[in-house]
């Protein structure tokens, strides 16, 4: 889904998950791993504002991922 | 009693020409043509080329419905056994209109077919499922290596001879799997197969995975400030009451949800449905996989200009990977269309 998009509408995907090698196998390119599978983008055990802060986190390093010029698939760890 | 064959080849192979005739509409003739000769002699007394089908590489491609209708009836007035198109080889139209007219001639008209093209043909991942296809280079200059494998498969298949796996009988696999008792267990073929690859020895698997494509990275959004930003998951979020009935798994669709008035999702307007996950955190709060509030909170600080007013969500637990293509495929249209500068998509 991630790849086709992209390919399609020829604009940056960015894919906030947990398990990077599948997003790896599927193609995707600028890759955030995510916190949990049930809550990728979110810390619910770290209380409302950890869940939160987490959340914009991510989410900042996602805005990150798409403004930067990549060559090849990759991982945005910071 | 000789089996009749219906060949069906381009403008260019039946010696109409190049580019400038690749609109001719769809025409047959008597007996075989182009490449055709050879293969009716390669299938020797058994089988013989009775017509030859031709149409444009340009019309089929713009005019499939109408091309395929139109070459399915010039092959049924030959009364054949068996369809056999190109080879294609890497010709893109070429080789998707071989693919196509062999996939109708089985669904419509019952009959065997097969064809013969490059790996990397549009066509063999198009029609692969539906037809025999064997693997040639990528040019013309195979056609006197294509054309004897594409004689041998076809009496094999017109004398309704057992079929054997694709990678011994010489063409594109199908995708089918043949239950059969093997004398040696499943153990002891895994445990040789270890061997094999830790001694670094080419081993062949018994289960191929999927391979999935790569595709250049997009140009970065260039003024975050100016941009819109759409979210989108596989997450299986959607409107409580899920009014799409999407699947809780092995999804058809997806759905396009109104966030424009949302500012956080929460148990009243949104739930999950995904049937792959523990969604005890995501009933609670689904925006810890699809993220509105947080988003919503950085337009208004100005990070970014616009979060879409549409979200687009589905579930990815065993969704066939010709569906989630698909999807992505739809959604990135749509988003092209609606000036969407780029996308976040979560995963569970």
């Amino acid at each position: 889904m991630v790849r086709e998009i992209e390919n399609v509408a020829g604009i940056p995907v960015v894919q906030i998950a947990t398990i990077v090698p599948i997003m790896m196998t599927v193609g995707t390119n600028r890759i955030v791993p995510g916190v949990a599978i049930p809550h990728p983008v979110g810390d619910p055990e770290a209380g409302p504002e950890g869940d939160r802060k987490k959340r914009r986190e991510l989410l900042m390093r996602a805005l990150k991922a798409m403004t930067t010029e990549v060559h090849e698939q990759t991982i945005f760890e910071k | 009693m000789t089996f009749k064959v219906v060949h069906y080849i381009n403008q260019f192979y039946a010696g109409m020409g190049g580019e400038d005739t690749a609109h001719v509409k769809p025409s047959s003739q008597e007996g075989a043509i182009g490449p055709g000769m050879q293969l009716d002699q390669l299938l020797g007394e058994e089988a013989s080329v009775v017509g030859t089908v031709i149409c444009g590489d340009s019309y089929y491609g713009e005019h499939m419905d109408e091309a395929r209708a139109e070459c399915l009836r010039l092959i049924e007035a030959f009364e054949p056994d068996m369809v056999i198109a190109g080879p294609g080889f890497n010709a893109g139209r070429y080789g998707v209109a071989c693919g196509d007219i062999c996939a109708a001639a089985g669904d419509e008209l019952g009959l065997p077919s097969l064809t013969a093209l490059y790996h990397e043909n549009p066509g063999v991942e198009m029609y692969h499922k539906k037809t025999f296809i064997v693997e040639t280079v990528d040019s013309a200059r195979g056609m006197r290596s294509a054309l004897p494998k594409m004689a041998e498969l076809a009496l094999k298949i017109i004398r309704k001879e057992p079929m054997g796996p694709a990678a011994e009988e010489g063409y594109i696999h199908r995708g089918m799997r043949r239950g059969f008792f093997h004398e040696r267990t499943g153990a002891e073929r895994a445990v040789d197969m270890l061997l094999q690859k830790i001694k670094g020895e080419p081993f062949q698997t018994e289960l191929e995975m999927p391979v999935f494509k790569k595709i250049t990275p997009a140009p970065p959004v260039v003024d975050l400030k100016k941009a819109t930003i759409a979210i989108c998951s596989s997450g299986g979020i959607v409107p409580k009451g899920n009014p799409d009935h999407i699947r809780v798994s092995s999804a058809e669709k997806y759905g396009k949800y109104d966030i424009s008035g949302i500012n956080d999702l929460t148990p009243d307007n949104f739930e999950s449905i995904h049937g792959g996950y523990d969604r005890v955190y995501a009933l609670e709060d689904p925006d810890v996989v699809l993220p509105v509030d947080v988003m919503r909170e950085l337009e208004k600080e100005g990070v970014f200009k616009k979060l879409y007013d549409f979200a687009y969500t589905t579930t990815g637990t065993g969704t066939a990977v010709a569906n989630a293509e698909r999807f992505g495929q739809e959604i990135g249209r749509e988003l092209k269309e609606a000036g969407v500068d780029a996308v976040i998509l979560t995963a569970t």
